[in-house]
């Protein structure tokens, strides 16, 4: 298991360095002159020329490509064309403001999802049932944008219950130490930051919970029914099992594993940073944070971005990989 | 001897299904005695299965529904238990063990885990106890290093050692019934010795009596007093296991007999009984084997028989034995 990790652990690199060559070309295919984008349409031809030696970008594209992986594996990411400030300080507060939402809409997505799946399975086709399925239903196929706007105009502006943007009050800024805010609040026992903090989660966590709570819930669904049709369940109902346990200990642990896949998948795609809805609750998150930069053609905060999404994202296939076999003792790793 | 443990009297299980009801099982009556060892036999589909987890309360519903009959385990009719008196009786009362041992046990959960759950469900013990009480059923069951097979996950045993665990968990709280559903079945015919063996020492060691459910005439043979024949959902014979063997009276019981390889005359080709059993509640007049019967005659068409006493004491439902 140990070795099996590590092992994992190691080829992350050729992924990342393949991660790291597709993103460093097709952003160079991209039609446009970062230092003319800097210097404005008015610059002369000579400040143009100047900036783009200063920058490094007159250099043929291995030599820009090799000093960028110089610098990436000495922690460097370089600095944003845009504001000169080190791109591995300036991208964490953005990373942890999608951490933050990302997990606070999974936790919703996964204790609705999966509880509402269990529900529907054992209750199938009674009305719960086919309300849930209904709901997933409409759940799956609603544009996000469209349910964060609603959830907006009913909640923050006709009934005035939740704030419509952003992470924190204005007026009562979080002292940041982590930038994860709920754990900022709890440390500095802010909890009055604190209830303003979580009221500022809901809509956007609510609007990002959505897809994937009907994904889990029609996954833990079919996962279930498939389980409780099989011999063990029968045997743990002959040994005179409660309904309850028979269908949380001992259908749950076997029904998990593609249930957790979709968490995994869905979980990645919540940390690669929802861009629509960061931009209509003005998330300060790491979608907005690159999509701020394709706008400037801010070629190294663009990179690194992309670069720690990735990373992100196969370190969570990593880990669900290893909880398969914490789930099931029959998976094993070579 | 006493009276029955469970007796089972005119049980009628159906399912409603999109294409009409199936009586699958259909008025049948059968008991069993403290002690007793009975079999159940049948073809696959003559309702077999569905009696016992009729007498369980385990009938996948919808869409099975027990729908007329009793079944009295000591006295008490199991058909109306509330839900939470099914739950103190099955494991305690009347345990059961299936035909598949690869795939009755959970697979994610520890074989210790499995059996402890059983005895705290109906026992109040502390976990050491339980802990104890299950080695000790394991070593009952004839499974070698106990201690470590509790730590040990499904998949790492063999199919053998599967169906000893399932008995041992079936017996761990010492039921009064043993239903045991084709036990035998799934397994290499030299650990079907054992495991037949294993449940005739159980048998006379705890006085728990058995339900055989089979296919399989050998088993019946080797391990029951008396037989209960079952046919497209209904009983068709009952004897003791001499009687059944010597002198079979329902042409379909003659013809299970007959289709039994026997090893000490060299046939070309094996007996078999024509045709295949009837969809249940597909033949709703006469005789339900008469399609397939050498004997059957034009009272076997029109008229239903219905189970009769004869004088050896066995019962027969057959035109043929009609008295």
């Amino acid at each position: 298991m140990f070795a099996y990790t590590i092992r994992r652990i190691l080829m992350l690199i050729p992924v990342l360095i393949g991660m790291s060559l597709i993103v460093f070309f097709l952003i160079r295919a991209i039609p446009g002159d970062p230092a003319q984008i800097i210097l404005g349409q008015q610059a002369s031809k000579e400040a143009v020329a100047e900036l783009r030696g200063s920058l490094g970008l007159d250099e043929p594209w291995y030599t820009q490509y090799f000093i960028y992986m110089k610098d990436l594996l000495t922690g460097d990411l370089g600095n944003s064309i845009r504001t000169h400030a080190p791109i591995s300080e300036e991208i964490w507060p953005y990373f942890a403001a999608t951490l933050e939402l990302s997990l606070f809409a999974m936790i919703i997505a996964v204790v609705i999802g999966v509880n509402a799946g269990i529900i529907s399975a054992w209750f199938q086709n009674s009305w719960f049932d086919y309300v849930a399925m209904l709901l997933a239903l409409i759940g799956v196929s609603m544009p996000i944008f469209w349910l964060g706007l609603m959830e907006q105009w009913a909640f923050a502006v006709e009934w005035r219950m939740l704030p419509t943007s952003g992470r924190e009050s204005i007026l009562n800024p979080v002292d940041s130490i982590t930038n994860l805010y709920i754990i900022d609040t709890i440390i500095q026992g802010r909890f009055d930051q604190l209830q303003t903090v979580l009221r500022h989660l809901i809509l956007p966590g609510v609007a990002l919970a959505t897809i994937p709570m009907a994904i889990i819930a029609r996954m833990t669904r079919s996962s279930m029914l498939e389980v409780m049709r099989s011999d063990y369940i029968r045997t743990a109902r002959a040994k005179g099992l409660r309904m309850f346990w028979v269908v949380y200990k001992h259908s749950l642990k076997n029904a998990f594993i593609p249930v957790l896949t979709v968490i995994g998948l869905q979980m990645g795609l919540l940390l690669g940073g929802a861009i629509l809805t960061e931009t209509i609750f003005s998330w300060p998150g790491i979608g907005r944070y690159i999509y701020d930069a394709i706008g400037f053609r801010d070629y190294p905060v663009i990179q690194s971005g992309i670069l720690v999404i990735a990373l992100v994202f196969v370190t969570i296939n990593l880990l669900v990989d290893l909880l398969y076999a914490a789930i099931d003792p029959r998976i094993k790793y070579q | 001897m006493d009276a029955p443990v469970l007796d089972v009297k005119g049980l009628k299980t159906y399912f409603f299904t999109d294409d009409g009801e199936v009586p699958a099982v259909d008025n049948v009556d059968f008991h069993v005695k403290r002690g007793e060892v009975l079999g159940i036999v049948g073809e696959s589909g003559c309702g077999k299965s569905v009696t016992s987890l009729s007498v369980m309360g385990l009938v996948p519903s919808p869409p099975g529904k027990i729908v007329g009959g009793e079944i009295l385990y000591k006295g008490e009719d199991l058909t109306k238990a509330t839900d939470r008196r099914m739950r103190q009786i099955r494991g305690n009362d009347i345990a059961m063990i299936f035909q598949e041992p690869m795939t009755s046990l959970n697979p994610v959960y520890r074989i210790g885990n499995q059996l402890i759950e059983a005895i705290r469900l109906h026992n109040s013990w502390n976990k050491k106890k339980a802990w104890n009480r299950a080695v000790e059923i394991m070593k009952l069951v004839g499974l070698p290093r106990a201690e470590e097979l509790m730590d040990s996950y499904p998949h790492q045993l063999s199919g053998g050692m599967r169906q000893r665990v399932m008995i041992a968990m079936a017996m761990v709280c010492e039921p009064e019934v043993l239903i045991a559903d084709e036990p035998t079945t799934a397994l290499d015919v030299t650990i079907q010795a054992q495991i037949l063996d294993l449940m005739k020492r159980l048998n006379k060691e705890t006085d728990t009596s058995i339900i055989m459910i089979t296919h399989d005439l050998g088993v019946v043979a080797e391990m029951c007093e008396r037989i209960v024949v079952m046919y497209a959902g209904k009983v068709i014979e009952e004897a003791d296991v001499q009687t059944i063997f010597k002198k079979p009276k329902h042409p379909y019981t003659v013809g299970l007999i007959q289709s039994v390889p026997d090893m000490r005359q060299k046939k070309d080709r094996l007996y078999s009984i024509p045709g295949t059993v009837p969809k249940p509640g597909s033949i709703t007049q006469g005789c339900p084997f008469a399609p397939r019967c050498e004997h059957a005659f034009d009272r076997c068409i029109t008229d239903t028989p219905q189970l009769e006493e004869q004088e050896d004491g066995s019962r027969v439902r057959c035109w043929l034995h009609d008295s």
